[in-house]
């Protein structure tokens, strides 16, 4: 039960049995639901709406005092701007998230892929330890291990360098992914994969014609949410990464933030560049965690 | 029982290959860095890194002589349990909320994700803006709709700075463990329900006899996994109340950050999560139990 629960198709069927079964008569209920959803998705837009705003005044009026609402002259052009700054090297922060973050997601793929698989279908000595690893090493996050990873990479010659980084984001995104795959993976018959043994297929063929294709939602999941979370890391970057060329948007962002002088339309400019790509990724796996990232944790 | 012992050896030498990657990350990222950090927690380590030598339990005996330390244990204890227990309250009511059908729900829904995708620190970083007593408009909102009677410094003084960062940390957390919850109403079978209103249970009776027992394992993982993440919170604090002087509005975790970055005292710091790294241990040997996400049917 517990680990073939396929998370794609679990959801919302009752819910719309409901909606047809309650819609015509009770006529203003939806009505009343919809503009409450529509406060608290105000809500939960709010910051991200006053970022925008922000990011579109010029310097001395969003600094002015007392503040206005909207911007008397907009000011687009911040966008173009922001990327010349003195505070720090933009360009060059964009492409370390952009490369940390891909670079990262890809090893995790590497990496989590083939242990997703084995697991789901093999019995050997050791897999409930290994699995018992995984699961224990999603409680861990940089945070707690600053120290010990500063320490290491400086040892070693790596600190200051975005394959520490990728090293970093990789290692404690691993859990997650092998987990979710993990469940995909135990959630296709075995017989599928024996039928396309019996046609002839190679175990290779067997992989990438039949298995992967199904478990396509999971990998994608895992590399959304890798991806995520390695774009907005900010705690090990900040301790692992002291040139500013090397630092990702999220530390970078700081620069702009003085104790006497801070460029907020820079702040909110870099924030909505970073941000919205990330969302329109997230929006697409929205039904996935409806569906169940604890697919497998919540029976 | 040798030619058993023989195919072990072989089983286990068929799975290599396939979870050597894995084991190689974790070994080297997670389980190395974590013995080194215990073992730099009984070293002299200069703020340029030299090892001075073996310090015995000095950088604990660092730690536990902090001045600022029973603040900072005391707003430890406040901002997880705090910020977790406003979460899964508030987001209990969320999940419900999302559950029913309405016009315009996958929007709503779909709002309610952006502080979960979106950097923690960008978010923290918007509020800590417009709360500013001069520029902010957030402040001016306030003044305006006649909450304030005038702009408050919230971001000035430790104690209200340390309760806007705690509602910061409830406003991102809220997006995942609404989710959580989400998925595990839906697992709960509508003919329940049905029978729990047939049998005459009213809205209220049913959801705490029947709803709320279902979504136990749903609370529980939610519950332990936003602990860690909220323990672990480094950007919102920092952000938020990083500028005032001192340790009061402190961490354990922020507390470390300041230790590396400002004081560069590496050994103390790292006494500290020492003690922090002990605490998640504990957390997760209580989550492995409750969770178990791959036990097999």
């Amino acid at each position: 039960m517990t680990v073939t629960a396929a998370p794609a198709s679990a959801p919302t069927r009752p819910a719309r049995a409901r909606a047809a079964a309650g819609g015509p008569r009770r006529g203003r209920r939806p009505v009343l639901l919809a503009a409450a959803g529509l406060v608290i998705a105000l809500v939960f837009l709010a910051p991200y709406l006053i970022m925008i705003i922000g990011s579109l005044k010029p310097r001395a009026e969003i600094l002015a005092v007392p503040p206005s609402y909207l911007p008397r002259h907009w000011q687009p052009d911040n966008y173009v701007t922001l990327w010349s700054t003195p505070e720090t090297p933009l360009p060059l922060n964009l492409i370390s998230t952009v490369v940390i973050s891909v670079c990262a997601t890809l090893l995790v793929l590497v990496v989590a892929t083939p242990a997703a698989y084995y697991t789901a279908r093999h019995r050997f000595p050791g897999r409930g330890a290994f699995l018992l690893v995984v699961l224990a090493s999603q409680m861990l996050q940089p945070t707690v291990l600053a120290a010990g990873l500063f320490r290491e990479f400086v040892a070693i010659g790596l600190n200051d360098t975005w394959l520490a980084m990728i090293l970093v984001n990789a290692a404690f995104n691993l859990s997650f992914a092998v987990w979710i795959m993990h469940s995909f993976f135990a959630g296709i018959p075995v017989e599928i994969e024996e039928a396309a043994t019996l046609d002839g297929a190679t175990r290779l063929q067997t992989l990438g014609r039949v298995t992967l294709p199904l478990v396509w939602p999971g990998i994608v999941t895992a590399i959304v949410f890798t991806f995520v979370a390695s774009w907005n890391e900010f705690a090990a970057s900040l301790v692992i990464l002291s040139t500013a060329a090397n630092q990702p948007l999220s530390v970078a962002l700081t620069k702009f933030v003085g104790q006497y002088d801070s460029a907020w339309q820079y702040v909110f400019a870099i924030s909505v560049v970073a941000i919205v790509p990330v969302v329109v990724l997230f929006a697409l796996i929205e039904r996935r965690l409806v569906g169940g990232l604890t697919a497998g944790a919540v029976k | 029982m040798s030619t058993r012992a023989r195919s072990r050896r072989s089983e286990l030498w068929a799975a290599a290959p396939w979870l050597s990657g894995v084991l190689v990350l974790v070994a080297g990222v997670v389980v190395f860095p974590a013995g080194y950090m215990v073992w730099t927690s009984t070293r002299a380590i200069s703020p340029f890194g030299v090892d001075r030598g073996g310090a015995g339990a000095d950088n604990f005996r660092h730690v536990a002589a902090l001045a600022g330390l029973p603040r900072v244990l005391l707003n430890t204890g406040v901002w997880v349990v705090g910020v977790v227990a406003v979460t899964v309250l508030v987001s209990l009511g969320l999940a419900q909320f999302l559950n029913k059908a309405f016009p315009g729900r996958r929007l709503v829904r779909l709002a309610v994700i952006v502080p979960w995708a979106a950097s923690v620190v960008m978010t923290a970083t918007v509020v800590y803006y417009g709360l500013d007593p001069f520029y902010g408009v957030v402040n001016r909102a306030l003044v305006d709709i006649g909450w304030l009677d005038a702009p408050f410094g919230f971001t000035k003084r430790p104690v209200p700075a340390f309760g806007v960062a705690m509602g910061v940390a409830v406003f991102v957390s809220l997006p995942f463990t609404t989710y959580t919850l989400l998925a595990g109403l839906q697992a709960v079978p509508e003919d329940l329900l049905e029978a729990a209103r047939i049998d005459g249970a009213g809205p209220v009776a049913t959801y705490r006899r029947v709803v709320l027992p279902l979504l136990r394992p749903a609370i529980a993982v939610a519950t332990l996994i936003n602990v860690i993440n909220v323990f672990n919170s480094l950007p919102i604090l920092r952000t938020m109340t990083g500028s005032i002087p001192g340790y009061d509005a402190d961490t354990t975790t922020t507390l470390i950050f300041k230790l590396i970055q400002v004081d560069r005292h590496v050994d103390t710091a790292s006494a500290l999560s020492v003690v922090n790294f002990a605490l998640v241990l504990v957390i997760t040997l209580v989550y492995v139990r409750v969770a178990r996400p791959m036990r097999e049917g």
